[in-house]
């Protein structure tokens, strides 16, 4: 619980001495800020005693903040939650360092903000008040916004503000979701509570019609987050206009909590639901698959490349989610972490080239492997990872979520019956081939082929001058930067190959959350059945006698 | 009559520290001494402080239970609530009142001359108004309630137009006073018919004739109408739909010190009458009789009066929203703001009994600071010697001065509801209010309403910190006296600070309430034939 608090109170404290202190200070202050707050995490993480049996940790309830209006100050761990705040703390001081060299302006308000940033992620994720999660998850917006505002690229105002709204308005109607669910609570139990256990066990026993509505105020909240289809215009101009950093800690933890509000509150929340919707999530999570790769195909410019391939992984992360059976679920929780780590670091790579170019561009850039060797083979490495070679992370998280689509059929012997199966296994498996099409085209691209520069950068080598920005950078990557990509490298590699561990720790969560589901999904499609049947005579008598 | 007395006057023992001060700060306004001249802000403060000690001191149960009133605590709560406000809104004065003819005095290009001066009568009015919005606590009558907001008003007329220089202030004066005496014959008018059905001036007569009105046939067509009305003149204290108009013109002409303390101190008065009046008719025990002759009691107001508050509060923070978001001038921006937050409030009072007034007080906890705040930062700034209008003026305003710039912006970041600032947990409970009184259909409105305010709370706040410096910006200065600063550093803080301390403010709002609450008359959601 203090080692919960001191991971989150950390940043924030070391922003505010950054606030106060000299600016030539505030690299190295956020620096060392964010290494204490990965090692309070990860003492935590070290001696967590609930790796395997799906509970959250600490079961104690935290210290009442609202009296009144239940809201409490309750911070504690599942095995999920856990693992996407440690990739968060992992990733915030890569992320700094990473920045060492791009931020010139402003310093001190950026590794301010960032830590800022990081401290309220954190807090999201490690919540048990829904109040609480609400207030970190809304709160991320505030430092994002303005990190993508004030250090982004020329059109940073419209993506910032656009980030903004879309954010915004979504998290409205979840907020209104969940005081509702709060509100049931109280008319049940008489006293307002927002506990999240609580309010999940007095969402379950709602109407159906109640608990669809809830399923879908919810849903859009988290939904923009994610992104879903038809919600995720902001993400790709956001992502293009935000500074690598921002780049990184938006595609690796902020979109993490639109996954992960669907996996700790829209599904266990409204089983009822989503159980009706799950098949036009998955719909849309198809849709964001197959069209986010198909724009991935035509883009030039590898930082959006890169952006919508998010949105294409995040789909089938979602798809696996909606899957609505264990393997599906562990995939997806499994992937977030994953697509985590290689998306970030991917972005660290186009970072890294960035500001030795500055330009994102495919056709201006090229053939970067002869003047970046050590650059070129992280790149590689990083791109597979992301296609989902096997032997790297991307994959079991990848097949997880297909295997999880495919056995979600009606009659699944699994007991978890659901809609998917494996038309939609094949159709979102066309993803993960367009993936490796428009990645694989991107490192032909910029790493192989001939050599191509940007006509000013190579006139100004060739007078021995550089770019004033890039002065300090070496032609390859320098020992900060493989620092920097190296823990990442390692954690693909180990998670690729040693998946066991950590999918055994997830899959009682997984069940946990999906505990309601098989009745519900029944439900579902026994009534559906019975509707059928009122249009064709001709089905089977077994599914109508379970209708009545 | 006489027994009641001593406890209602130990009740106004704050009221006359604050009628002693503002006699003692307009005689001294004339002082010839300068030095003299320019204590009279810290004296005001001073005032105010001592009353505020004097509430507590004085405002014990005992006394509150003796002295007949409505409510009997609510004292307690508002009026250091409206004295605190006041020290940070004495404080974002300074300095600006007279500043012109103080400047040539000290220059020698103008002899002083007593006759020309306003800085006494600006702080002895600032005294007298927030005296008048802490009498409405003390109100056991219409007629005491009736002077009480007058007192609130007529001296704001006057702080309007001596409070700055130029003619603008003087026709937004004029403009707010007769819409002001409109308004208050509205709720004149209102009063003389609630007189007219129930036969009695005394609010808690009032309360036991609406009570046992509506446990016969229901309340009055009479004294339906003059609640009605009096809701509608108040309307014009808490600038709502329909008698806000005038706010964006008033607000904007003002300067920027008034426009201050009109956004809070009129506003938190006519809440504070609007909860009295309302109190009266109860939120419980009244009835819809129904076709076949069963009387079914409901949850909340009865249905004109709830109606008529509903359609207000969703107009309110509606038409506010949408029109702040075509403002070019900061002023009336916030101008519209505060239109839209009062739309919030009225859920309170809609949502009523003891959570609902819960929220409602908790909420202008809230907006007073964020708005103070905000309004500090603006009147810390200048620009050739005017005040701070379009938000060009204010475009990256963190280059020149960056702590007022921080100040907007996070001001603007609590206003728009954004966690862990004040602001949401005002919208949070007024939520829960709602939720409380079946009242999701407002929840929703207000849902979408704060939505629509993130795009314009998100340009105030992103202007002053990112965007580049205009050739408007450029000449940007600060204004001579820091006091303003830290008014606005001090209340961009309280916006932070005092959500961790929202457990506290709930319940003191809360005690001040329940009390009279816990007399409310039958039990809910029960049917009779």
């Amino acid at each position: 619980m203090e080692l919960i608090w001191l991971s989150i109170i950390v940043p924030l404290i070391t922003a505010c001495v950054i606030a106060v202190g000299p600016s030539k200070n505030a690299r190295t202050t956020a620096f060392v800020g964010s290494l204490l707050s990965l090692a309070a995490l990860t003492l935590f993480a070290w001696n967590f005693p609930a790796w395997k049996n799906g509970q959250h940790f600490p079961m104690v309830a935290g210290a009442d903040w609202v009296s009144g209006a239940g809201v409490s100050l309750s911070v504690g761990f599942d095995t999920v939650s856990l693992l996407l705040a440690l990739l968060t703390a992992f990733l915030m001081p890569l992320c700094i360092a990473g920045s060492f060299t791009a931020i010139n302006d402003r310093v001190k308000e950026f590794y301010g903000w960032f830590l800022v940033l990081g401290s309220s992620i954190l807090l999201a994720f490690a919540a048990r008040d829904a109040i609480l999660f609400y207030i970190g998850y809304e709160f991320t917006l505030v430092p994002m916004t303005l990190i993508v505002a004030i250090y982004g690229g020329t059109e940073r105002r419209i993506a910032a503000i656009k980030m903004f709204l879309y954010t915004f308005l979504g998290s409205m109607f979840m907020l209104a979701a969940l005081l509702y669910v709060g509100w049931e609570h109280r008319l049940a139990s008489g006293a307002w509570n927002f506990d999240i256990d609580a309010l999940t066990a007095t969402a379950v026993r709602l109407p159906i019609a109640t608990q669809y509505w809830l399923f879908a105020a919810l849903m859009i909240g988290f939904a923009v987050k994610v992104p879903l289809f038809p919600l995720h215009t902001w993400l790709p101009l956001a992502h293009d206009q935000a500074p690598t950093a921002g780049s990184v800690i938006l595609a690796s933890a902020l979109l993490k909590l639109g996954t992960y509000g669907n996996y700790r509150f829209a599904l266990p929340m409204a089983p009822a639901g989503g159980a009706e919707l799950m098949n036009v999530v998955a719909v849309l999570s198809i849709i964001a698959i197959i069209y986010a790769s198909l724009i991935c195909w035509v883009q030039t410019d590898a930082k959006k490349l890169i952006a919508y391939s998010s949105v294409s992984h995040l789909g089938l992360c979602m798809l696996g989610l909606f899957a609505l059976n264990p393997i599906g679920a562990e995939g997806a929780v499994f992937y977030m972490v994953n697509h985590g780590i290689s998306t970030g670091a991917l972005f660290l790579c186009v970072g890294m080239f960035y500001e030795r170019y500055h330009t994102k561009d495919t056709d201006v850039l090229g053939g970067l492997a002869k003047r970046m060797p050590v650059w070129a083979c992280f790149m590689v490495f990083f791109t597979l990872a992301s296609i989902g070679l096997p032997g790297l992370n991307g994959f079991v998280g990848e097949f997880l979520c297909l295997g999880g689509t495919f056995i979600a059929e009606h009659d699944s012997q699994t007991g978890y019956p659901g809609v998917l199966g494996p038309w939609y296994a094949v159709v979102a498996g066309l993803g993960l081939i367009f993936a490796a099409m428009y990645l694989l085209i991107l490192l032909g691209k910029i790493v192989w082929g001939p050599l191509r520069e940007p006509a000013s950068h190579a006139s100004h080598a060739s007078h021995g001058e550089t770019h004033s920005a890039s002065s300090t950078l070496p032609i390859d990557l320098g020992f900060r930067e493989i620092a920097i990509l190296m823990p990442l490298a390692i954690s693909c590699l180990w998670l690729g190959l040693q998946p066991k561990p950590m999918l055994d720790a997830i899959r009682p969560c997984a069940e946990r959350m999906l505990v309601n589901y098989p009745a519900q999904v029944e439900r579902v499609l026994a009534e559906s059945a019975a509707t059928a049947q009122v249009t064709a005579p001709i089905t089977s008598s077994e599914t109508s006698s379970n209708s009545q | 009559m006489i027994d009641s007395l001593s406890p209602r006057l130990a009740l106004l023992v704050p009221e006359m520290i604050l009628f002693v001060g503002a006699v003692f700060v307009a005689i001294l306004g004339l002082s010839k001494n300068r030095a003299r001249r320019e204590s009279l802000p810290f004296i005001t403060c001073a005032v105010l402080i001592a009353s505020i000690i004097a509430v507590p001191l004085t405002w014990t149960d005992e006394n509150a239970q003796g002295a007949g009133l409505l409510l009997p605590m609510l004292g307690r709560f508002v009026k250091p609530l409206l004295a605190a406000m006041g020290v940070w809104l004495v404080l974002l004065s300074v300095g600006s009142v007279d500043r012109r003819l103080e400047e040539s005095v000290a220059r020698g290009r103008q002899p002083f001359d007593a006759q020309k001066v306003a800085r006494g009568e600006y702080y002895a009015f600032f005294l007298l108004s927030m005296m008048g919005a802490m009498l409405l606590c003390n109100a056991h009558d219409l007629i005491w309630l009736f002077l009480a907001l007058e007192l609130v008003s007529l001296p704001t007329y006057i702080m309007v137009a001596v409070g700055g220089n130029g003619s603008r202030p003087q026709e937004a004066a004029v403009k707010y006073f007769f819409l002001g005496a409109m308004s208050t014959a509205v709720f004149l008018y209102g009063f003389a018919l609630l007189y007219g059905s129930t036969g009695t001036l005394e609010l808690l007569a009032i309360r036991d004739a609406l009570a046992s009105q509506a446990a016969g046939s229901g309340i009055d067509t009479l004294a339906t109408i003059g609640i009605v009305l009096i809701v509608l003149g108040l309307c014009f204290k808490i600038t709502a739909v329909p008698m806000h108009f005038y706010a964006p013109d008033v607000y904007e002409g003002a300067p920027t010190h008034v426009t201050a303390f009109l956004s809070f101190v009129p506003k938190t008065a006519g809440f504070t009458a609007l909860v009295l009046v309302l109190t009266c008719v109860g939120w419980t025990g009244h009835a819809l009789i129904a076709t076949d002759g069963v009387r079914v009691n409901y949850l909340g107001l009865p249905t004109p009066i709830a109606a008529i508050l509903w359609m207000i509060a969703v107009l309110t923070m509606t038409l506010g929203n949408i029109a702040a978001l075509l403002q070019n001038s900061v002023k009336r921006m916030l101008a519209y703001s505060s239109i839209a937050h009062s739309g919030y409030l009225v859920l309170g009072l809609i949502a009523g009994s003891t959570v609902g007034i819960d929220a409602l007080y908790l909420y202008l906890v809230a907006y007073g600071v964020m708005t103070i705040a905000t309004f500090a930062a603006l009147a810390s700034i200048e620009r050739r010697g005017e005040e701070i209008n379009s938000f060009s003026d204010l475009a990256g305003l963190r280059v020149r001065h960056p702590l007022m710039a921080w100040v907007i912006a996070l001001c603007a970041l609590a206003l728009v509801g954004m966690p862990p600032f004040i602001g949401f947990f005002g919208k949070i409970y007024l939520f829960i209010a709602a939720f409380e009184a079946n009242q999701l259909g407002l929840v929703i409105a207000a849902v979408i309403n704060s939505a629509i305010s993130g795009l314009y709370y998100l340009r105030l706040a992103l202007v002053p910190l990112v965007s580049a410096p205009s050739s408007r910006s450029e000449e940007v200065t600060s204004v001579p006296s820091r006091w303003p600063q830290v008014a606005a550093v001090v209340c961009a803080v309280a916006t932070v600070v005092l959500s961790f301390a929202v457990g506290y403010l709930l319940n003191a709002a809360r005690s001040s309430t329940e009390s009279a609450m816990s007399n409310a008359t039958s039990p809910t959601h029960t049917e009779q034939p």
